[in-house]
């Protein structure tokens, strides 16, 4: 109730409710804010990161704290409305204290308060897979780069199923434009003929299939093993396998990867005609070690309902949230550049198994791993790779960014430095 | 080669108990070992012949053959989570509760999944049920094994059912394009599948366009082209129909606003909430059917219809007599106050049924597709098609024939002189907007066959909506009609050049411009009424 009265003050009278906030900011409590939209379009998804962090941060409570403190979670809610990120992350930094941000999803409502974060100097945590291409000295991205997710998932298709012809399927904006003209790049220098692959942009909420699926269907009978490369964002999702099956189109003859579909999403949907369509995150509910099982059980009792499903960017928070706490504990204050100077080279337990830890671009270690549907919803891991693997920042397979590295520790301390030049600042964003 | 094939043949035949020893042997091999070691195992199972084989296999490929940890037992666990039970794969005798986490399954991926097909495909050639028999000729075609000739050869001649026995002729020309036979026997089973055209056929063929013999490599090539030429014609057809179904879909969005706002002139923002509604009321619904009434659940939709039509319609009454009537000739206000209504549906529909999609199932009778010549119809969009339809000709009659459509006309037409003849406007005019609203209901039931049930269903159809209204001539409801189906076809006539984007963008273009030049839409009402 006390958040719910929170949301109402900074959603309706900003300057009036907040105005005497600083007044409360004391010092027996470690402000954590939570940046994820409850309502409009968005909420959809990141209401789940909203509760994975209020039960993390009870768990850490009563395991005693951090640094002796309670942590107070401070819950927004912006709206999908992506100005609206920025100004509610400013409000959360200056108006109400907090020390670190756990928030975003959508790739524009990052970059809409990458800004403020610089500007304010403080801490973002940010828990979705997205396009690489950026890495900012305030930011943690503890999400898939594509290097971690879409890459070695074409690889598995490539080598274990045999695919030669590629219908790379997203939704029009910066994450699939972005992860196709990589995978592109990547599939071109795999010497994957340009007639073998065909790219396919449609709008926001696209509900109207039957076209696109009927053309991926003649793609698909050329004599070559075809599978589709899906960066079709969330909502749009399920009419586009509802038509699949529909048209009869199953896994075993034009396989789907899917870099935005988990184990949230396909709770919507009736799965018997999906089985066998691929998903490639770092972590799949399904996964059979202690520690998940643990976070599932926590989980599922925290929200009190045996049918919630967990899934990667919950991971990513889990993983997140407590690198974020072993730095605070190792620097043994909350000030923003003792944090990031001890963040680098943090690592924690993840829940598939391995220990992940924070690259110096502020990129952390995963394993990647590939799924396949089930008729329950969830995934059954068909492949992993060998050994945890560092998010790279820069993608080696487009020529702009092919010198660039990121390294943030002193005495470098550059986001962008290019290795041909020996300059910061080698990018154009 | 082909002796082994006859051995293997003779086993399926004659399978005896005699083999079970090598099943048992075969199957405890399957944990062991990467996919392709897995698929060798799968083809051995499937030369054992034995009954109990393809049973075996079904229950791999669906994941849910699982090892023990404690003893490597292979067992065959079903259920959730927390409550799994084994049961033994060869026998399905119930060995009771599986604790969670003592057990991992034997992973299938897709080519394992294709593989499995094709053996359980082997191990049903002969079985009695020809719907059984044509899945097994249908594998055969899709995974031609040269192994397998004798045995499709041999299910020919026994076949009795002309369908099956076509479709094993095909299967057999697959197979026989994959043996050194000779090359008059290749070209000719070239021909064969050629002629039954399709996708499938086309897949199998297009690979020997480059083959090293001439005469294959020919004769691929013209029954590729002309294949090819086949589909292109039919492809076109498949447009058409595609149009149709994306113009039901609108026609179905649009119809209950194109009474509120086509008749009544009211501006309401909350239409698309409406649908949402709508689509809200078959999920519940259909859990409520899920929970008590399971076998009902084929007519969750016919059940769901009237109640959805009832939710919306009387939500709709409510906005109305609650906001919308005090706001009568101010059409900006009106615009707002049904905005702010929407949010609150939509906000409130969150609160309760929680922010993620539902899932809305279809009914047997709305899965799947059939064929019409080379084109797939699919049977949610045709029934979609035929239930807008439906809708339409439902309120053309009831505007036309009942006395209260009478009183509805009377009232958008002369309000001061419907009230004169004693008609109570106010009472005609919740009806009215109950009605359009109560047909948003009803979109929604349909919709949620096709699209996500979620909070922000509404919002993806109420710009489309006020776009065919608005086309097709405010207060017409054959504008409506016309409206929805040209502007659905040309879409989809559109959509292979230009993509889905640019043709959504082309389309508002056309349709700006046409309003220019147009300002009453495509069917403009006339008379005195209009200018009032």
């Amino acid at each position: 109730m006390g958040n719910t009265f929170r949301n109402l003050c900074i959603g309706t009278a900003l300057a009036g409710c907040l105005a005497t906030a600083p007044a409360f900011a004391q010092d027996d409590t470690i402000k954590v804010g939570i940046l994820h939209s409850l309502s409009g379009t968005m909420a959809i998804s990141e209401t789940t990161l909203k509760d994975v962090m209020l039960m993390l941060i009870e768990d850490q409570n009563a395991k005693g704290g951090v640094l002796g403190k309670q942590l107070e979670a401070v819950v927004v809610d912006p709206a999908s409305d992506w100005p609206r990120f920025a100004e509610l992350s400013r409000e959360l930094i200056d108006g109400q204290g907090v020390d670190v941000v756990f928030g975003c999803w959508t790739s524009v409502s990052r970059k809409s308060v990458l800004p403020v974060f610089e500007e304010l100097n403080s801490i973002l945590f940010y828990p979705v897979q997205y396009e690489g291409q950026e890495s900012q000295r305030n930011v943690f991205y503890t999400g898939a780069a594509p290097n971690q997710q879409a890459v070695p998932a074409v690889d598995y298709l490539m080598e274990e199923e045999g695919v030669e012809r590629w219908v790379l399927a997203g939704t029009d904006y910066v994450y699939p434009r972005t992860t196709n003209q990589i995978l592109e790049a990547y599939l071109l220098e795999k010497g994957v003929a340009p007639e073998d692959i065909m790219i396919n942009y449609t709008p926001f909420g696209h509900s109207d299939w039957q076209t696109i699926v009927s053309d991926i269907a003649a793609f698909g009978s050329a004599g070559k093993k075809t599978a589709v490369v899906s960066t079709i964002n969330g909502d749009a999702n399920v009419p586009f396998y509802k038509e699949l099956g529909n048209q009869g189109i199953s896994a075993e003859d034009i396989p789907v990867v899917a870099f935005s579909v988990g184990e949230e999403e396909l709770a919507g949907l009736d799965t018997e005609p999906l089985v066998g369509h691929l998903a490639a995150w770092n972590y799949f509910m399904s996964v059979d070690t202690e520690e998940n099982d643990e976070f599932i059980t926590a989980w599922q009792d925290f929200i009190g309902s045996e049918d919630r499903v967990t899934n990667d960017p919950m991971e990513a928070h889990y993983i997140g949230f407590n690198m974020w706490v072993k730095a605070v504990e190792a620097a043994g204050t909350t000030d923003t550049d003792a944090v990031i100077d001890a963040m680098v080279g943090v690592a924690v337990p993840n829940l598939t198994g391995g220990l992940s830890s924070m690259g110096p671009n502020h990129h952390i270690t995963k394993p990647v791993l590939i799924g396949e549907i089930r008729d329950d919803g969830q995934f059954d891991v068909v492949w992993e790779t060998p050994g945890l693997i560092l998010g790279d920042e820069w993608s080696d397979h487009l020529p702009e960014s092919a010198e660039l590295i990121a390294d943030w520790r002193a005495p470098m301390s550059c986001g962008n430095y290019n290795v041909e030049t020996g300059q910061c600042g080698g990018a154009t964003n | 080669m082909r002796l082994v094939a006859a051995v293997v043949w003779l086993c399926i035949s004659f399978a005896s108990p005699g083999f079970a020893q090598t099943l048992e042997a075969l199957m405890a091999k399957l944990p062991d070992g990467n996919f392709s070691q897995r698929e060798e195992v799968v083809r051995e199972i499937a030369a054992t012949g034995d009954d109990r084989a393809a049973k075996l296999l079904e229950v791999l490929s669906e994941g849910s053959l699982h090892q023990r940890k404690s003893d490597g037992a292979i067992l065959w666990v079903t259920g959730s989570r927390r409550d799994l039970t084994g049961a033994d794969p060869l026998t399905g005798e119930n060995l009771g509760p599986v604790e969670p986490r003592s057990t991992s399954a034997i992973k299938v991926n897709n080519s394992l999944r294709r593989t499995i097909r094709a053996a359980i495909g082997s191990l049903r050639l002969m079985h009695p049920d020809p719907v059984r028999r044509m899945e097994a000729a249908e594998a055969a075609f899709n995974a031609p094994d040269a192994t397998q000739l004798e045995a499709i050869e041999a299910a020919l001649v026994a076949e009795q059912d002309s369908d099956v026995a076509a479709a094993l002729t095909q299967a057999r020309a697959v197979t026989i394009l994959e043996t050194d036979a000779p090359l008059s026997d290749r070209v000719a089973a070239i021909s064969v599948i050629g002629e039954r055209g399709g996708r499938g056929a086309l897949n199998a063929l297009a690979g020997y366009r480059a083959s090293d013999e001439p005469e294959i490599a020919v004769a691929a090539a013209e029954a590729v082209a002309k294949i090819e030429r086949t589909q292109a014609m039919w492809a076109q057809v498949q447009n058409v129909w595609f149009g149709l179904s994306l113009g039901s879909v609108l026609l179905l969005a649009a119809v209950g606003l194109a009474i509120t706002f086509g008749v009544m002139g009211v501006i309401n923002m909350a239409h698309g909430e409406l649908i949402m509604l709508g689509a809200y009321t078959t999920f519940v619904v259909q859990e409520f059917i899920r929970t008590s009434m399971p076998e009902l659940f084929d007519w969750s939709l016919l059940i769901a219809a009237p109640l959805a039509f009832l939710v919306a319609g009387g939500v709709g009454v409510a906005i109305e007599r609650g906001i919308v009537r005090h706001l009568y000739g101010r059409p900006l206000e009106t615009l707002l106050a049904t905005w702010g209504v929407s949010l609150v549906l939509q906000q409130l529909v969150r609160s309760l049924f929680g922010p993620s999609n539902r899932e809305v199932g279809n009914p047997s009778w709305m899965s799947g597709a059939f064929e019409v010549g080379e084109m797939l119809v699919t049977w949610n969009r045709f029934y979609i098609i035929l239930f807008a339809v439906a809708v339409f000709a439902g309120l053309l009659l009831l505007l036309r024939g009942t006395a209260l459509g009478l009183q509805m006309r009377a009232v958008t037409q002369n309000r001061a002189m419907a009230a004169e003849m004693g008609i109570r406007t106010g009472r005609v005019d919740a009806l009215t907007f109950g009605l359009g609203a109560g047909i948003a209901g009803l979109a929604g039931v349909a919709l949620s066959q096709i699209d996500n049930v979620s909070p922000n269903l509404g919002q993806s159809y109420i710009i489309d909506s006020f776009l065919v209204v608005v086309f097709g001539g405010a207060g017409n409801l054959w504008g409506t009609f016309a409206a929805a189906f040209s502007l659905g076809i040309a879409n989809k006539f559109l959509e292979p050049f230009a993509g889905a984007v640019l043709g959504k963008i082309l389309i508002l273009i056309f349709i700006i411009l046409f309003i220019q030049k147009r300002p009453r839409g495509l069917f403009p009402q006339r008379g005195r009424a209009v200018e009032g």
